[in-house]
């Protein structure tokens, strides 16, 4: 137990201080956010009605962009060598590690999306299903991209391959995740469905990301 | 271990080799640049694939024979250094998350490499012989039973490579094992030297 804590707290500590990507997945959200409104025009049932949609083609972008120094950081400085070689279940090294990352990367997605709603003219009904498909659904681009920043971990330069690797099957993550968000707006009966397949598919994530992360990591050491 | 075969990008590297070390034994492994004496060490902790051959522990205590990784711990080129942490937070990590064993405080373990004055600094600001002796006195705090160590005294200069055959004999000395890769000389009794050969990739003894 105290291993697990202390990785969690290491990694909130590397992400939060300087060279850390803590503060870049907000401020990526920020800019796809804010260059839409500019781009559409001063439509605002427009934008209100795709809102949801621009906030989730940020979130899932932000997401996908942060992972590439997850493990290939700790390639580098031979931290990856002694956290495979620690005798503890390297399945749950990377339960952990995503588990910070979405702490510090995934969770402030969500709670800025509702300030930056604002620029899109967003009902507060929409504003507040876009947060709740948001919490359940950003974990799950984290578990996959995980499985990326697994794969890519011993390339150089691998850091634009992870979202090519990884956005086929974020797709379905980000259809379930838009039409529960919209149909608050719309259909308040068709929320239910979308928003329980989006919950499955992130728990299915967890589960399968730190098996192939795991192997692929293994794999990747040499 | 017996029988130790590793194949590297097509390559065979390392060819049947088989060897023991006992607690309480130094072992040096010695051979020209690229015979394989890195790839060895890596292949017991599992960081290479081993094409053949088995590794084993045995001793009182131990149940699980081919969990060799968890009792070993491996000092690598690469120090395993956050910059963004502090030497004090560096060190406390890897003890935290690796266990403590029969390890010492971090205190003592940053007071027996001569860091104990930088403890609040940020890693990022030390120098590579400072890193390397943080490094060391990683192998301090985490008291594993098996030091493997891959060119340990890179970097250090003559005082810090004195302090470090030190803590060797001192870990030597309560039982503890060492297969270092290194052309060190550590005077020890129970020290003994294994050379790589080039040629055909054996192992010869070196008394």
């Amino acid at each position: 137990m105290v291993s697990w804590r202390a990785l969690f707290i290491r990694e909130m500590r590397l992400a939060v201080r300087v060279g850390g990507g803590a503060l870049m997945g907000v401020l990526f959200f920020l800019i796809v956010v804010t260059v839409f409104p500019f781009a559409i025009g001063p439509d605002l049932n427009l934008l209100s009605r795709i809102g949801p949609a621009i906030l989730w083609i940020g979130a899932l972008l932000s997401t996908l962009l942060g992972l590439d120094r997850l493990f290939e950081a700790d390639k580098e400085d031979g931290a990856l060598d002694l956290l495979v070689a620690s005798g503890h279940p390297l399945e749950l090294v990377v339960v952990i590690k995503t588990l910070a990352h979405w702490t510090t990367t995934g969770l402030p997605l969500v709670l800025a999306a509702p300030f930056f709603s604002l620029f899109l003219a967003m009902t507060p009904a929409s504003i507040g299903a876009t947060m709740l498909t948001l919490l359940v659904g950003t974990p799950a681009l984290t578990f996959l991209g995980v499985i990326g920043s697994g794969l890519t971990v011993s390339l150089r330069r691998g850091g634009l391959l992870v979202p090519i690797l990884i956005l086929p099957f974020a797709v379905p993550v980000l259809i379930f995740g838009v039409s529960a968000s919209n149909a608050v707006a719309f259909d308040p009966a068709a929320f239910r469905t979308p928003f329980l397949l989006l919950a499955a598919v992130s728990l299915v994530a967890a589960v399968i990301s730190p098996i192939a992360t795991a192997a692929a990591l293994r794999n990747g050491l040499d | 271990m017996s029988g130790l075969t590793v194949d590297r990008g097509g390559r065979r590297v390392l060819e049947n080799i088989s060897f023991a070390l006992e607690p309480g034994q130094a072992l040096l492994l010695t051979g020209p640049n690229g015979v394989g004496k890195s790839t060895l060490i890596r292949s017991l902790i599992g960081a290479v694939h081993r094409s053949e051959g088995t590794v084993t522990l045995a001793g009182p205590g131990i149940e699980e024979p081919d969990d060799v990784a968890r009792h070993c711990h491996y000092l690598g080129h690469r120090d395993a250094i956050k910059t963004a942490l502090s030497v004090r937070e560096n060190l406390a990590f890897w003890q935290d998350f690796l266990g403590r064993g029969h390890g010492t405080s971090v205190a003592e373990a940053l007071a027996a490499v001569d860091l104990a004055d930088l403890a609040d600094l940020p890693a990022a600001y030390l120098s590579a012989g400072q890193r390397r002796r943080l490094a060391i006195a990683r192998l301090v705090a985490v008291g594993k039973p098996i030091w493997l160590l891959d060119e340990p005294t890179a970097a250090l200069d003559r005082q810090s490579e004195a302090r470090l055959v030190a803590l060797i004999a001192e870990h030597v000395a309560r039982g503890g094992s060492m297969l270092a890769a290194t052309h060190l000389a550590i005077n020890l009794p129970t020290a003994r030297s294994l050379r790589l050969s080039p040629v055909d990739h054996h192992l010869e003894a070196e008394w």
